[in-house]
C-alpha cells in the first residue's frame, strides 16, 4: 500500500499531463493537475524552513565545530520570520504589503540581503582568478582550446577586444576578437548547447517513461 | 590568524565607511592618475611574473589583492569606452522600438540580488524605456526576490525622471501604467496556468489589490492579450522554462536579458528565432543601455569588467609560461 499508492499517483498525474499536450480537449486537465505542483511547492516552503531550523537547533544544542554560525543563522532565521509575518515596521499596518516601502523585510532586504549576497557571487571573481592562475593550464590540446576560446571570449565580452583588433580591415572582420566572440557562442557554442539539449531531452523521456510505468522505484526510497 | 584577519578586514570596512563619508561625490580621477593606477596594476604583474618564472608562485591573497585592485579602482576612472552593438542586443532593441504606445509588456523578474549587478542595469533601462515609450509594464516574478527587483527598477526609472514619480505632473499611475503580480511558487506550472489565465496564478497582485480591481489587467487574461514579453533571469526558473511554455505553446513574442554564466545556455533559442533577441551579462546590459540612450551602472560597470577580465587573462598567461618554463628545465 505504502508503495502501490505513489506508484499509482505518479502513473496517472505523468499519463494525463503527456495526454494533456498531445489532446487539446484535455488541455484544462493538465493545467488542473499542475494545481497539485503549486500546493507541494507551498510545503516544500515549510519542510525547507523546518529542516534548516532542526539542522541548525541541533548544532547549536551539541556545541559542533562553528557551531557560532548557526546561531547567527537561526537569529536571522526568526527576526526575518518574525518581521514578515507580523509585518512589524510596516506603514500599512498587519494589512499592507510585505514589500511597502520602508516596512521592516523591505529594510531587510535592501539593508542586508542585497548587499551581503551580492557580496558572497562577488567573491567569485577573487577565487576564478586565483584558481586560474593555479590550475588552468595548457596541458594537452584540448586544454589549449578551451584556454584560447576563454581568451577570445573574456576580450570578447569587453571593449578591449574591440579596441585591441577594431583596425582590422572590414572583410576581414571575423577576425576582430568581439566577432570571433560571437562566431565561438553562435556556432561552437550553440553546437554543443544543442546536443547536450536533445541527449538531456531523450534522456528526460526515458527516465519519465520508467517512472510513468513504474520500472523506476527509486524516489519512493529504500522499503526499510 | 583568523582574529588578525577579521581584525584587518573590519579596519577595512571601517576605513572605506569613513572614506565614502570625506570624499567627494562623486569621486573620479584625473586622466593622469587613472594611467598611473594602470600602470601600477601592469606593474605588479610583472613582478607576479617574475616570481612565479622563479619558482616562487604568489600567496593567494596576493591575487586577490591585485583583483581586488584590479575591480575597485576602475569605479573612479572616467574612460570611454567604445561599446560595440552585437546582433543578439539589437534584436531586443529592434523588437522594443517597434511597439506602439499602449502596447502591454509582461517583465518577468527571475533574479535575486546576487544577480543584480548584471541584470538590474537591463531592467533598469528597460523600465525607462517603458515608461518613457508609454507602454503598460506588467511585472511579476517566479524568484522570491524577484518583485522586490522589479520594484528597483521602477524606483530607477523615477530616479531618472521624477515627473513619472506618484503625484508629479506625468506620474505613471500604477495599476494604470505598471502592476506588480508579486511572486509566485510552483516554477514552470506557474507559466502553465498562466497560459489559460493569468488570474488563476495571481489572484491579486502584489499589494493585495484584487486582479480585477486592476484597470491595467481589466483585459489580460492569458499570454494571447501581451504584446511582448521580456525575461530577466538568473537561473531556473528562468528563461528556458518561459520559451518552451510560452513561446512555443502560447506563441508570446520574447526576449530575454541573462546573466553571463546562463546566456551561452540560451543560444539554440535564440538561433532557432524562439527568443528574439538576448542580453548576456554585464556587456548585454550596457549595449543595451547605449542603444536606449539610458547610460546606467552597466556602462560604468564595464570598465572594472574589462579590467578583472584582463586579470584573469595574465594570471592564466604567467602560470602557464611559468608552468612550461619548468617543464622544460625538468627535461
Amino acid at each position: 500500500m505504502k508503495r502501490t499508492v505513489p506508484l499509482l499517483i505518479t502513473g496517472i498525474v505523468g499519463t494525463v499531463l503527456i495526454v494533456s499536450v498531445l489532446i487539446p480537449p484535455a488541455q484544462s486537465l493538465g493545467e488542473d493537475f499542475s494545481l497539485f505542483f503549486d500546493i507541494i511547492a507551498v510545503f516544500a516552503f515549510f519542510l525547507g524552513g523546518g529542516n534548516l531550523f532542526r539542522i541548525h537547533l541541533k548544532k547549536v544544542f551539541h556545541r559542533k565545530e562553528d557551531y557560532g554560525f548557526s546561531i547567527v543563522t537561526l537569529v536571522g532565521f526568526l527576526v526575518t520570520l518574525t518581521i514578515g509575518l507580523f509585518k512589524i515596521g510596516n506603514p500599512e499596518g498587519i494589512s499592507g504589503s510585505i514589500t511597502a516601502a520602508g516596512s521592516g523585510l523591505q529594510t531587510i532586504f535592501v539593508s542586508i540581503i542585497t548587499p551581503l549576497s551580492s557580496t558572497m557571487y562577488a567573491l567569485l571573481a577573487f577565487y576564478v582568478a586565483s584558481a586560474s592562475y593555479r590550475a588552468f593550464r595548457a596541458k594537452n590540446r584540448e586544454a589549449t582550446i578551451l584556454l584560447v576560446s576563454a581568451f577570445v571570449i573574456l576580450l570578447g565580452r569587453t571593449p578591449l577586444g574591440m579596441m585591441l583588433t577594431g583596425w582590422i580591415p572590414e572583410q576581414f572582420s571575423i577576425f576582430q576578437i568581439p566577432n570571433l566572440a560571437v562566431w565561438i557562442m553562435n556556432s561552437a557554442n550553440l553546437a554543443g548547447q544543442r546536443s547536450i539539449l536533445i541527449g538531456v531531452g531523450l534522456g528526460v523521456v526515458a527516465m519519465s517513461l520508467r517512472l510513468i510505468l513504474g520500472m523506476d522505484r527509486t524516489y519512493l526510497g529504500s522499503d526499510k | 590568524m583568523k582574529r588578525t584577519e577579521l581584525v584587518v578586514s573590519s579596519l577595512i570596512v571601517v576605513a572605506l565607511m569613513i572614506c565614502k563619508f570625506l570624499l567627494p561625490k562623486p569621486l573620479l580621477f584625473s586622466p593622469l592618475v587613472s594611467t598611473i593606477v594602470t600602470i601600477l596594476i601592469g606593474c605588479a604583474f610583472l613582478v607576479i611574473f617574475i616570481l612565479t618564472v622563479k619558482g616562487k608562485p604568489i600567496e593567494r591573497r596576493i591575487v586577490f589583492l591585485v583583483v581586488g585592485i584590479a575591480l575597485v579602482f576602475p569605479f573612479f576612472m572616467k574612460v570611454e569606452l567604445p561599446i560595440r552593438i552585437s546582433p543578439e542586443v539589437q534584436q531586443v532593441y529592434d523588437k522594443m522600438s517597434s511597439l506602439p504606445a499602449g502596447s502591454k509588456v509582461l517583465a518577468a523578474f527571475d533574479y535575486d540580488p546576487p544577480s543584480a549587478p548584471e541584470l538590474q542595469p537591463m531592467a533598469d533601462a528597460f523600465m525607462k524605456y517603458a515608461f518613457e515609450h508609454d507602454f503598460k509594464v506588467i511585472m511579476m516574478g517566479l524568484w522570491p526576490q524577484g518583485p522586490q527587483q522589479a520594484n528597483q527598477s521602477v524606483e530607477a526609472a523615477w530616479a531618472y525622471n521624477p515627473q513619472w514619480m506618484p503625484d508629479s505632473a506625468d506620474e505613471k499611475v500604477y495599476g494604470v501604467d505598471y502592476v506588480n503580480l508579486g511572486f509566485q511558487s510552483g516554477n514552470e506550472f506557474v507559466i502553465l496556468r498562466m497560459g489559460e489565465s493569468f488570474k488563476s496564478m495571481f489572484p491579486a497582485d502584489l499589494y493585495y489589490t484584487a486582479y480585477d480591481s486592476v484597470p491595467l489587467l481589466k483585459n489580460i487574461h492569458n499570454f494571447s492579450n501581451i504584446d511582448w514579453g521580456v525575461n530577466f533571469s538568473a537561473g531556473k526558473p528562468g528563461t528556458v522554462e518561459w520559451v518552451q511554455i510560452a513561446v512555443d505553446r502560447h506563441n508570446l513574442p520574447m526576449s530575454a536579458g541573462n546573466t553571463a554564466v546562463q546566456a551561452p545556455m540560451a543560444y539554440p533559442y535564440l538561433n532557432a528565432g524562439q527568443l528574439i533577441g538576448l542580453m548576456g551579462g554585464m556587456a548585454g546590459a550596457a549595449e543595451f543601455e547605449k542603444l536606449t540612450g539610458h547610460t546606467g551602472k552597466a556602462i560604468t560597470f564595464l570598465l572594472s569588467q574589462t579590467y578583472a577580465h584582463v586579470a584573469v587573462i595574465l594570471f592564466i598567461l604567467i602560470g602557464n609560461v611559468a608552468f612550461f618554463l619548468n617543464k622544460k628545465e625538468k627535461k
